[in-house]
């Protein structure tokens, strides 16, 4: 069974999600024995699609328009499930970004095909792709089998590994699909990113502040050592409802799931909602004065203590280790 | 303006979720059902747009009985109608897509909203679904939107950012957390929701393509340790984290 690999780019440079789902195509067509079709779509992307190649893609295919530079949901729901019609692929990957998570629905429509949405593990078993997929924000684990003869699987960003390439290329192709005016009916007109602001669903390392910090001006005790360590800042509900920190950093039920290697929680109480969302994260710092909040249930390591005096104290301490 | 919302019944987002004997289900017994959380973004921004533009808000629903109490608490935020697609099936996100299409080609709206996703199966599918089956353009993850001569001015978030998109009506659109704050229902509302009537249909049965196996409870993290309590013990704490986590 052949796999198609949809691969994310933005502003001519591909997402680092897209190698994820490129790898984990390859270990799961391994041992289906199939192929790896990896599909890059947006205008002038050819350049950068070859190195696909060395992440496991046997073939690399790339739509190319100037229309496509930015994201419009059925242009690219057709490219992607025209292509895998045409190239008879079985099972198509994408990974469950902002991006892919619009667009596999569709995809699944048209290619009447069951969708296993937001997967943090798969594996082959009696020839067949069973994946993990959490529910209930991690409450709960399920295992899914897509049972239409053609499968969408979406593959949460963060969790599969990528790893580095191996030098190999790929010759680039080069795909046509037949695109209208009606294709176009929702289009993307303007891209506003944070300059240099890591999303807390791609960071590796998050700092999340809570209420316990008393208010907006002190966030700046988290934003330094998010800063040192590389990582993005978090909040909690309490502090984005009380219009101290944007939504998009919201992390919980209501806000984003996130897994990265290290999440250290600051001043926050560990409700039941926002364990929900971070709880699957490698490690777990927590940081409270109160030694009965929740959130110690589920860190690694805690400091019971004022933050006003540890987080500093801490900034400083991985300054010197890093010799920053 | 003709405006459908969808709403989904789901475990309220405060509940323990512990698994039923037949490890495919969550046990319900003492768990509180609400309407998801996003979905309630979605009937206030109906709402508005009615309350500005005139027109009609009906709230639909796919599932059991239970579901009306959802569709009741829409009724009570102020929808002007409800309706119980009925089905006691299960039904995966492409099932309940289809149901929900079927009925909105008949009623032809001129807006369908969707929560992000409902907070029980975590799919963000359904919305993306339906306008796939019905040949309309959508956005999802809306945190702001405008509506004017006809066209659809939305903002979507993204990693790290804001997407701008611009559609034309009719056109679906999914609610994010940001786009409002939504009302409470007043007395009167909860009053008069309870003598509107909730019209019941029973959509075409639709073939299940996404088998569940299992379902368990995610391994138990097992509490840690506490490094310290006060601000000496930060040094032995970044030691930990680099030679033991091996994260810095
Ligand atoms: C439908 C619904 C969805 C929700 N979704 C989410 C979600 O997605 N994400 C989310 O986070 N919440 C969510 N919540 C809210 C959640 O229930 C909690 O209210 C919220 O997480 C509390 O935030 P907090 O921990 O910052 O504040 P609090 O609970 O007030 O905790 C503050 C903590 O700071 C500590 N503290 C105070 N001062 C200091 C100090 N100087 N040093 C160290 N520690 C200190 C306190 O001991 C306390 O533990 C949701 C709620 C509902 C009803
Ligand atoms: N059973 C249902 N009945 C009506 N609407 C639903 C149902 N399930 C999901 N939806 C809608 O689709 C959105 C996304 O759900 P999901 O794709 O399941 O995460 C929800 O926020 C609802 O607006």
């Amino acid at each position: 069974m052949n796999i198609l690999a949809f691969v994310e780019q933005r502003d001519g440079k591909l997402k680092k999600t897209g190698y994820e789902v490129v790898r984990a195509a390859r270990a799961v067509a391994d041992e289906l024995k199939g192929e790896v079709m990896a599909l890059v779509v947006g205008d002038a992307v050819r350049d950068i699609a070859g190195e696909l190649g060395a992440f496991g893609a046997q073939r690399v295919l790339v739509v190319e328009d100037p229309r496509l530079a930015q994201y419009s949901t059925t242009a690219y729901s057709k490219i992607v499930a025209e292509i895998a019609a045409r190239e008879e692929a079985g099972v198509v990957f994408l990974s469950a970004t902002a991006m892919g998570k619009d667009c596999a629905p569709r995809i699944a429509v048209r290619l009447d095909a069951g969708l296993a949405a937001d997967c943090t593990a798969l594996k082959v078993e009696g020839g067949e792709i069973i994946a993990t997929r959490p529910v209930y924000a991690g409450k709960a684990l399920t295992e899914v089998k897509v049972t239409s003869s053609v499968k969408v699987f979406s593959l949460r960003p963060n969790v599969f590994t990528a790893g580095t390439g191996n030098g190999s290329s790929a010759s680039v192709e080069t795909a046509k699909v037949e695109l209208s005016h009606e294709d176009f009916a929702a289009k993307v007109v303007e891209v506003t990113q944070s300059k240099g602001k890591l999303d807390v669903a791609e960071a590796d390392i998050i700092v999340t502040g809570g209420r316990g910090l008393k208010g907006p001006e002190n966030f700046n005790i988290i934003e330094e050592l998010a800063g040192v360590l590389g990582g993005a800042v978090g909040a909690s509900r309490a502090v984005v409802d009380a219009g101290w920190r944007p939504h998009d950093e919201q992390v919980g039920q209501t806000g984003k799931t996130v897994s990265p290697s290290l999440y250290i929680a600051v001043a926050v109480s560990g409700a039941i909602q926002h364990l929900a969302g971070m709880s699957s994260s490698k490690y777990i710092v927590a940081i409270n004065k109160d030694k009965d909040a929740p959130i110690f249930q589920v860190a690694d390591y805690g400091i019971v203590g004022d933050a006003f005096e540890i987080v500093p104290a801490l900034t400083s301490e991985v300054k010197k280790l890093l010799g920053k | 303006m003709k405006i459908i919302v969808c709403v989904s019944h789901v475990p309220d987002s405060a509940a323990k979720i512990n698994i039923s004997r037949d490890g495919k289900s969550i046990d319900k017994t003492s768990v509180t059902f609400v309407i998801s959380p996003y979905d309630e973004f979605a009937i206030e921004e109906s709402l508005r747009l009615k309350e500005k533009n005139g027109g009609e808000v009906t709230a639909v629903s796919v599932g059991g009985e239970n579901h009306k109490e959802t569709l009741r608490k829409a009724l009570a935020m102020g929808v002007d109608k409800a309706v119980l697609l009925k089905d006691d099936s299960q039904r995966d996100s492409i099932a309940v897509a289809r149901a929900i299409a079927d009925y909105t080609k008949e009623a032809s709206p001129d807006l369908i909203f969707f929560g992000k996703q409902s907070i029980d199966t975590d799919n963000a599918a359904v919305g993306s679904m339906v306008a796939e089956m019905l040949g309309l353009p959508s956005v999802s993850v809306v945190v702001k939107l405008e509506i004017k001569d006809g066209r659809v001015m939305a903002e979507r978030e993204i990693e790290g950012g804001h997407e701008k998109v611009e559609a034309r009506l009719p056109c679906v659109i999914a609610a994010q957390k940001g786009l409002n704050e939504p009302r409470y229902p007043s007395l009167k509302g909860i009053m008069g929701a309870k003598n509107k009537p909730i019209e019941e249909r029973v959509p075409t049965s639709s073939p299940l393509r996404v088998q569940l196996l299992v379902m368990r409870k995610p391994p138990a993290k097992n509490a840690g340790k506490i490094v310290g309590t006060d601000v000496s013990a930060v040094p032995n704490l970044v030691k930990l984290l680099h030679e033991e986590a091996k994260v810095i």
